[in-house]
């Protein structure tokens, strides 16, 4: 079969009934991106901005007509006074205490991105050895103290 | 520091050996980092960011770190220079020429690994391995990681992991990256198939320099998305997983051409040579076409007088900024064109196929 607007052969098919009258359409595949039938593959950046919109602001129709009250107004990070509006715009965040100042706008947004929302891999090693203490403790109080012994053993390997 | 020194060298990434080397190119991971008590770029003043060079370049100068690495301001170097420095996949377009203020590039003489500062986060590092060498790559970086980290306090988060500007690197930091050269895949039309399978498992596909870049000479780059929410060895794992898949639909398709059409296939080898070797002006784009077809034509044995390294060497140096600093001056675009097209005409007649 042959592209309805070009002679190249045409591999997007597109059926659409409205009313009960059905449309056929046969393109190739250039002539159908070029009248925007494709959606254009994901980049490897995820837009942020559009993906930002999407999640404040779901249904814009309804937004416009009422006031705002759902966007939260006070919140800007009190350590370098970005805004959920600033980071929107540029979905770039200003410091480290922004993901704490804003975080009721990254939440979701992480969840969209990484469909994860709490990081399991490497850690600092204070972070590592803070937690082994913990794990210590909490295995002193268990009465495992061979677990205990390990885990001193690593905190003090870390420790040189 | 004087680069011109690298410029005979082919830089590890180019190396062109380390394993399934016939089909990958070469692995890169790279880890983002922040300091804990100063702004993201967005917020930062020029003395936040010459604080953060400062940090950074007295914690590479201490660390006992198994690459030596030697620090390079980017503000004052030559653009060309610059170009040249992006081309060996050692700094990012935008540390180039994207960004303002101040901000620097360490690496090691090898050109294995590198650290950016100032670029989107405080620091970027990155480990290049010739061929397919995730586990080797990470191990590096992880010791480098280490390393750095025993001078210098990261934002860290409890739940979030390391902290990025952009949320969407936030958690492990580390983007992985595999360079393929997938030219039997393009020539049997398959290409497009593997690539929409890799975007359902959410990995990305880009093209040799990165984001926004075209593929040319059908080389790709794969690399995760997810950066919060799994681990390191597993986002590893998975992309493991993918390049070995894909290097066997390579494979065997190369395995296919050679069966069903080699007297074809030769003859576009061998007039990839001939254009190369005889043309007088000759674009980046259609050089690094014709070079897949010749890289190719190795990897099919239908080829015996040149050497894989000395196709990625004309591959390097037919680049624009290498180009100019083999000539010695800066080239405009037409001039660039006939001084590639001379370039290759002498290295293909030293090479002897070309006569």
């Amino acid at each position: 079969m042959k592209c309805q607007i070009c002679d190249n052969p045409a591999t997007v098919h597109l059926t659409d009934i409205v009313n009960k009258k059905k449309r056929e359409l046969h393109l190739c595949e250039r002539c159908a991106r070029e009248r925007n039938l494709i959606p254009e593959p994901p980049g490897p950046q995820i837009d942020l901005k559009a993906l930002l919109n999407l999640l404040t602001n779901p249904f814009p129709q309804a937004g416009a007509t009422e006031p705002t009250t759902a966007e939260p107004v006070a919140t800007a990070c009190e350590a370098c006074g970005m805004t959920v509006a600033e980071f929107k715009a540029t979905g770039r965040l200003g410091c480290p205490h922004d993901y704490e100042s804003l975080r009721s706008t990254l939440e979701p947004l992480l969840e969209r991105i990484h469909r994860g929302m709490t990081h399991v891999g490497k850690a600092p090693r204070a972070v590592r050895v803070r937690d082994w203490k913990t794990q210590m403790h909490a295995a002193i109080a268990a009465e495992d103290y061979e677990e205990a012994a390990r885990l001193r053993d690593l905190i003090r390997t870390a420790g040189e | 520091m004087n680069l011109d020194s690298l410029l005979p060298n082919l830089g590890e990434w180019l190396r062109g050996t380390g394993p399934e080397s016939d089909v990958v190119v070469s692995t890169r991971v790279r880890l983002a980092r922040n300091l804990a008590d100063l702004p993201f770029a967005t917020r930062a003043t020029a003395a936040h960011k010459a604080e953060v060079i400062t940090r950074a370049k007295e914690a590479l100068a201490k660390s006992d770190t198994q690459h030596k690495l030697e620090y390079t301001d980017i503000p004052s170097m030559a653009v060309l220079d610059r170009q040249f420095l992006v081309e060996r996949q050692l700094i990012s377009r935008e540390l180039a020429g994207g960004l303002d203020g101040p901000r620097g590039v360490a690496f090691d003489p090898t050109e294995t690994a590198s650290v950016m500062v100032n670029e989107e986060d405080h620091l970027r590092l990155q480990v290049l391995r010739s061929g397919f060498a995730l586990d080797e790559a990470w191990q590096d970086i992880d010791r480098l990681d280490d390393a750095l980290e025993q001078r210098l306090s990261y934002a860290f988060h409890t739940q979030f992991g390391y902290l990025t500007a952009c949320p969407t690197n936030v958690g492990t930091g580390m983007r992985a990256s595999v360079m393929l050269h997938l030219p039997a895949l393009g020539l049997t039309k398959q290409i497009d198939k593997v690539f929409r399978a890799l975007q359902k498992i959410n990995l990305a596909v880009r093209g040799l320099h990165g984001e926004g870049s075209r593929a040319f000479g059908d080389l790709y780059q794969i690399s995760n998305h997810v950066t919060l929410g799994k681990n390191e060895a597993k986002i590893l794992g998975e992309i493991r997983e993918v390049i070995v898949t894909i290097l066997q639909y390579e494979r065997q398709a190369r395995n296919a051409i050679v069966k069903e059409r080699r007297q074809a296939e030769h003859d576009r080898v061998a007039r990839a040579i001939g254009t190369l070797g005889s043309a007088t002006m000759i674009t980046a784009e259609e050089t690094m076409e014709l070079l897949s077809a010749v890289r190719l034509g190795i990897h099919l044995h239908l080829l015996d007088s040149i050497p894989v390294t000395a196709v990625n060497q004309l591959f390097i140096h037919t680049q624009s900024a290498h180009l100019q600093k083999l000539a010695g001056h800066t080239l405009d675009g037409e001039e660039r064109n006939s001084a590639r097209a001379k370039y290759l005409k002498a290295k293909l007649r030293e090479l002897g196929s070309h006569k």
